[in-house]
């Protein structure tokens, strides 16, 4: 009878890893989506001829290399992006340049809202990283292996502070 | 004439291309022409009358290191106002290719534009991918000017188009009439550069080190530059250590003395160099050079007549060269008094002639630099005002 609890709360505890790995993955495909996202428009921005010229390398690159980049170096490539988007879009003036040119209103409140969903997905993720790091270390799942060969799961640590410029537009 | 020059580095660090454009200008002025030079500085440092700041570089990732660059919306104005005001006859823009304040005149201004290419950076990806970007600003550029025969090539290379070579100059009697330091001379060995740049050839100065000590035990070697000197001597047998002597940073006057006393200049460099105004600055005063066989380095020494020149990163080849050197007095003499006479080329009477003779030519029947108001995207659609 004690050995049928026993393994009634193991399988639930497994159920509730499990239930945590299906967060972490759902989370960090939305933080994914997000990332992309995020430097598709800056490319889109960097590309068009709408900033000037000096602003468009430095945006481009830092897109290029967020998008090319690969999964170790990844937080550093989008940490970079996000200074790159900071330096060039941490004028207003900028930001109404490019919501001046045809079709820039639409990139700009697409980038606003991007670099707003970053952060967010990213501390959804780091979330859900949390409570499944917490689960895992507990002497029941390491003795009896419940997480199986799934593995640990890491945080995703980078800097997403957005734009002042391009924060403030996407608040009022 | 009335010229604007724009420097795309900071005013306040000190650097080569800094350097070339303050005597530069300084030259002009000396001719009597009105120079204004536009650079990155920071409010508070104190500026040369003639140049006006474009407000402070903004640090930023960039070429995998973070890099101080000038760019966006207000440098933007800024570089447009310089331009309303200063009416120039021709601009020179430095480096147009670095995504900075010398690409931001180049899209910014219309009329007789000049410009020098300092360094050649290898092709990245990024760079073609940004080529329909700059194409634009680099096509309004009149004449192009290259430091050497090497950065010509490589900006051919990566740019299509040609430019003339116009060395980058120097002071040479401020190099030639400095009294050589006692305490410096006798059998010694002269490094000057960046200790801890692995680019500017100490380590394979050390590794060759022993080997003229082994042969002639009273060399010293005097090295004048940043970095750690422990680290620096670390590959050398200990009891071979105190024939290294660090004198740190050097005023531009302990620079000028030390080349002036030293019998050898060694310049071992292993690449990532587009001219070598270090060595054109050695054989001003009269210091028989020995550099490695890089291109850039070639050229300035005149493929081996007014300097020796050993296997680029060979230390045996090196240690050879400095030994025939230090134990042939009349070769020295030789290298001596042919370096003087080849740097004349370098001097900034020839120089200044040569970059006055580039603006006089493209600025014959143009008219003066201006605003170039139809640039960004109101061009492209048809919208600009004429």
């Amino acid at each position: 009878m004690a050995l049928f609890a026993v393994g009634l709360y193991l399988s639930w505890t497994a159920g509730r890893l499990d239930r945590l790995h299906a967060r972490i993955d759902a989370a960090r495909a939305a933080l994914d989506a997000q990332l992309l996202r995020r430097a598709s428009v800056a490319q889109e921005l960097a590309t068009s001829g709408v900033l000037d010229p000096a602003a468009s390398i430095v945006l481009y690159e830092a897109a290029h290399a967020a998008r090319q980049a690969e999964e170790e170096h990844r937080e550093v490539a989008e940490s970079e992006l996000s200074q790159a988007l900071r330096a060039i879009f941490g004028e207003v003036q900028q930001v109404e340049v490019v919501r001046e040119a045809p079709g820039g209103d639409e990139a700009a409140t697409e980038l606003a809202a991007a670099v707003r969903r970053v952060p967010m997905a990213r501390r959804f993720h780091n979330d859900a990283v949390r409570a499944a790091r917490a689960l895992r270390r507990h002497r029941k799942v390491r003795w009896f292996r419940l997480a199986g060969h799934a593995p640990f799961p890491m945080a995703f640590e980078m800097d997403d502070e957005p734009p002042v410029a391009l924060a403030d537009r996407a608040t009022t | 004439m009335r010229i604007g020059i724009v420097c795309p580095y900071s005013w306040d660090v000190p650097g080569g291309v800094q350097f070339h454009i303050r005597d530069l200008a300084e030259h002009l002025i000396g001719l009597g022409h009105q120079v204004s030079v536009l650079a990155p500085a920071d409010d508070e440092t104190p500026l040369p009358p003639y140049v006006v700041s474009a407000g402070r570089a903004v640090p930023v990732p960039y070429n995998g290191s973070v890099a101080r660059l000038n760019f966006g919306f207000l440098s933007a104005a800024r570089v447009r106002r310089w331009l309303h005001e200063g009416t120039f006859d021709v601009i020179h823009i430095h480096e147009p290719t670095s995504p900075s304040l010398g690409l931001l005149a180049c899209w910014a201004a219309q009329g007789p534009i000049v410009a020098t290419f300092h360094t050649s950076n290898p092709r990245s990806r990024a760079m073609i991918a940004a080529y329909p970007i700059l194409q634009p600003a680099l096509e309004k550029i009149s004449a192009r000017i290259a430091v050497s025969e090497y950065a010509r090539r490589t900006l051919v290379e990566h740019l299509g188009g040609d430019a003339v070579v116009i060395p980058n100059g120097v002071d040479v009697d401020f190099f030639a009439k400095v009294e050589p330091k006692a305490e410096w001379q006798g059998s010694t060995i002269g490094f000057i550069g960046r200790i801890d740049e692995p680019r500017k050839g100490l380590p394979v100065l050390m590794k060759a080190l022993p080997q003229i000590l082994a042969e002639r035990p009273d060399t010293r070697l005097l090295v004048a530059g940043r970095g750690d000197e422990h680290e620096a001597v670390s590959s050398l047998p200990v009891e071979m250590r105190e024939r290294v002597e660090f004198l740190g940073m050097v005023s531009d006057e302990d620079k000028a003395r030390l080349l002036r006393s030293v019998d050898v200049y060694v310049a071992p460099n292993t690449g990532g160099e587009s001219f070598g105004i270090i060595l054109v600055e050695a054989m001003s005063a009269g210091a028989p050079v020995l550099a490695s066989d890089l291109d850039a380095f070639a050229q300035v020494l005149d493929q081996g007549a007014a300097g020796d020149l050993f296997g680029n990163e060979d230390a045996d080849s090196l240690a050879a060269a400095a030994l025939r050197l230090l134990g042939d007095p009349a070769r020295r003499d030789e290298l001596r008094e042919r370096g003087s006479r080849h740097v004349r080329r370098f001097d900034w009477s020839t120089v200044g002639a040569d970059i006055l003779s580039v603006y006089e030519t493209v600025t014959d029947g143009a008219t003066a630099v201006a605003a170039d108001e139809r640039s960004g995207f109101r061009a492209r659609f048809g919208l600009a005002r004429d």
